[in-house]
């Protein structure tokens, strides 16, 4: 069942002076959804959230609410509201105050302000912070009076930049989950910016991957994971192997100097494409019995599984197995017709090599875990 | 042990300071009231303020020191407001130019608001050139209030400019995010998030207000006493009476300590309301 759209960018672009933030920006936020505005830094995720609110009003195209133009709304008429990435609790007001601000903006009666208010402290569990001077919270409690003061107004849509930003990664955890049902119970439809592409594939409903300004791809956690529409996306959600390959026909891919049965279908014949192959996708195997066979280089023990670079004809793959295997061994790989993903080319497809600087990126990872602790 | 010795040590020179420049005039203020002129105890010098028009005098003062504060007030809030939201360079050229006549003697801006006011004066000069004037300025109550004004403004735009410059843009949004049309988000958040930089505004700029005397003989011309002018003829003028002199200046200390806790219990009570 297609659920009611609320929201709608149509052809959305903005920029800041000179500079091109958003480029044709298409999206729909539907009834009851979770969907997560996923990339790197700079690529105009709070951008897009600040048009939706209406603190930004884009330089071409339309912002739609149940069908009607709202380009020119002010924030304080939209039925949408904003967790701000550093909160923004207003500090001269206590946790209650805080909560009831926008309510009494309606002139309601003191005791439906305290129960509404009794009612949202008690869905982000903070009872009995009623009195709390907002500075002497922490910052996962002030994270929830931010939610709380944002939910009372009942909003059509709920906008969270980068919320759990600020919190240690067990928090984050916690909070997470939380998110996620408070969102449960009360069925507002959330859009949610990130760039922890875990987070993102965890909470969702839908992932819009977004790079430069220009959306990459939008579709469901499992969709963007096992069919990223080009090498970027591939890259940027999870470990990937990315191959030049070419078309044989319909189900036929070759690569790495053989033919392959694959899925997919409709490109046309010696097509060049990208392919893309998951790490955990490949079977290792005794080297006689391999479809391809190559030296293993590096091994790193990872906990569950073991991580392994293998050299495939100057091609250095990243295996994920359960298997031990010593590094200088030779071994074969295995790879089921399904595991393999072909793209079309594009511009990205030459900017992802193989992981033949793998330990170096290895390090580079550990160093900004908040970026990807994969 | 060590450390604790040489703070004090350190801080020795501001306590000396301190005595003998703000405790000892206190000490010898209150002595002087409550005794006569051969030094023994006497009330004299208090019941004395009830004859004469000592309190017309006081009443006068107090009214044009608060007429001052207020038009203070009423500039310096939107200037303030203004700044805050200028670009950062331009916000460091607008409070240079604030504090620029501050680095000025006070006397010297207050003789040129006297060429300026004056019946032959820039202004009227130029009015009788448009065939507009002479009006009479100098020497009316309106030209003290608005020497007042110009000497004091800055005491009231940078305490009230600073809490503005401080004040997260995030709130602002967060107020009109959550309903608050522009009137509102400066009733709910603006106002009460300044409070504190308008008390302390209004008191830099009503206590020198209440007490100058240079003003209002300068641009008064001694048509009308102000109190700090009744309290400085009884210390250098031809009636010396350091006595009475100091009398009037105590009950002048305690008005504005008594106003100044006024302002400071309306200041928590407007933030206790909102709280
Ligand atoms: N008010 C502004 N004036 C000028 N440039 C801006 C403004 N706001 C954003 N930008 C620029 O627009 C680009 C996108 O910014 P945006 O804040 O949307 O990125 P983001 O995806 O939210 O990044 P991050 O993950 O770092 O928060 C950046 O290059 C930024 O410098
Ligand atoms: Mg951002």
């Amino acid at each position: 069942m297609e659920k009611k759209t609320i929201i709608q960018l149509k052809n959305v672009s903005k920029s800041f002076g000179s500079t091109r933030v958003l480029t044709d920006m298409d999206l729909e936020i539907r009834d009851d959804e979770f969907l997560t505005l996923l990339g790197p830094s700079g690529c105009g995720k709070t951008t897009t959230l600040r048009i939706i609110a209406g603190f930004e009003t884009p330089d071409q195209g339309e912002v739609l609410f149940d069908g009607r133009v709202i380009n020119d709304l002010p924030p304080y008429k939209r039925n949408v509201n904003t967790v701000f990435q550093r909160y923004a609790l207003f500090p001269n007001l206590n946790v209650y105050e805080n909560i009831a601000f926008g309510l009494r903006l309606k002139k309601p009666s003191e005791a439906e302000v305290s129960e509404k208010v009794k009612e949202m402290l008690r869905l982000v569990d903070l009872q009995g912070f009623e009195k709390r001077d907002v500075s002497t919270l922490s910052g996962g409690q002030q994270q929830r009076v931010a939610i709380a003061r944002a939910l009372i107004m009942r909003p059509r849509v709920l906008l969270l930049d980068e919320p759990l930003g600020a919190l240690d990664l067990k928090l984050r955890k916690d909070m997470q989950i939380e998110l996620k049902n408070i969102r449960k119970k009360t069925g507002i439809s959330v859009v949610y910016v990130t760039h922890d592409q875990e987070e993102a594939l965890s909470m969702s409903d839908t992932v819009v991957v977004m790079h430069d300004g220009i959306i990459q791809q939008i579709g469901a956690p499992t969709d963007i994971y096992n069919e990223p529409a080009n090498a970027y996306v591939a890259d940027f959600i999870g470990e990937s192997n990315i191959l030049d390959g070419v078309m044989e026909g319909d189900l036929r891919v070759r690569l790495a100097g053989r033919s392959f049965e694959c899925v997919d279908k409709g490109f046309a014949k010696d097509e060049p494409v990208d392919v893309v192959v998951r790490p955990e996708d490949v079977d290792v195997t005794a080297p006689e019995n391999g479809m391809l066979t190559g030296l293993v280089t590096e091994v790193t023990f990872m906990g569950v599984h073991y991580e392994i670079i293998v050299e495939i004809g100057g091609f250095k793959w990243m295996i994920q197995t359960t298997d031990r295997v010593p590094a200088g061994s030779r071994i074969g790989i295995y790879i089921e017709p399904d595991a393999i993903h072909v793209m079309k080319k594009s511009k990205y497809s030459d900017m992802f090599g193989d992981y033949s600087s793998y330990s170096s990126e290895h390090e580079q990872l550990s160093e900004n875990t908040e970026e990807e602790d994969k | 042990m060590k450390a604790g010795l040489l703070q004090r040590a350190a801080a020795a020179p501001h306590i000396v300071w301190s005595a003998l420049f703000i405790l000892a005039p206190m000490v010898f203020v209150v002595y002087y009231t409550f005794t006569d002129g051969s030094g023994s105890p006497s009330l004299e010098n208090i019941t004395r303020l009830n004859a004469g028009n000592y309190l017309m005098i006081l009443v006068n003062s107090l009214c044009m020191a608060l007429i001052a504060t207020v038009i203070c007030f009423l500039i310096a809030y939107p200037a303030a407001f203004i700044f805050s939201r200028m670009k950062k360079k331009a916000q460091r050229l607008a409070i240079l130019l604030i504090m620029l006549p501050l680095w000025m003697n006070f006397l010297i801006t207050t003789y040129s608001w006297m060429t300026i006011l004056e019946d032959t004066g820039v202004i009227n000069t130029l009015l009788s050139a448009l065939r507009l004037g002479p009006v009479h300025m100098i020497n009316t109550p309106g030209a003290v209030i608005c020497g007042m004004v110009f000497c004091f403004l800055p005491y009231m735009i940078l305490p009230i400019y600073s809490v503005m410059a401080g004040i997260d843009p995030k709130l602002i949004e967060a107020a009109a995010d959550l309903g608050c049309s522009p009137a509102q988000t400066f009733a709910k958040v603006i106002w009460p998030l300044s409070l504190g930089g308008v008390i302390s505004g209004i008191t830099m700029v009503f206590v020198p207000s209440v007490s100058t005397f240079y003003i209002s003989q300068k641009l008064g011309g001694g048509t009308f006493q102000l109190i700090g002018d009744t309290i400085e003829s009884y210390f250098t003028g031809t009636a010396v009476n350091y006595h009475f002199g100091a009398a009037l200046s105590l009950i002048l200390m305690v008005l504005i300590l008594i106003s100044m806790a006024v302002m400071n219990r309306f200041g928590e009570g407007e933030g206790g309301e909102i709280r």
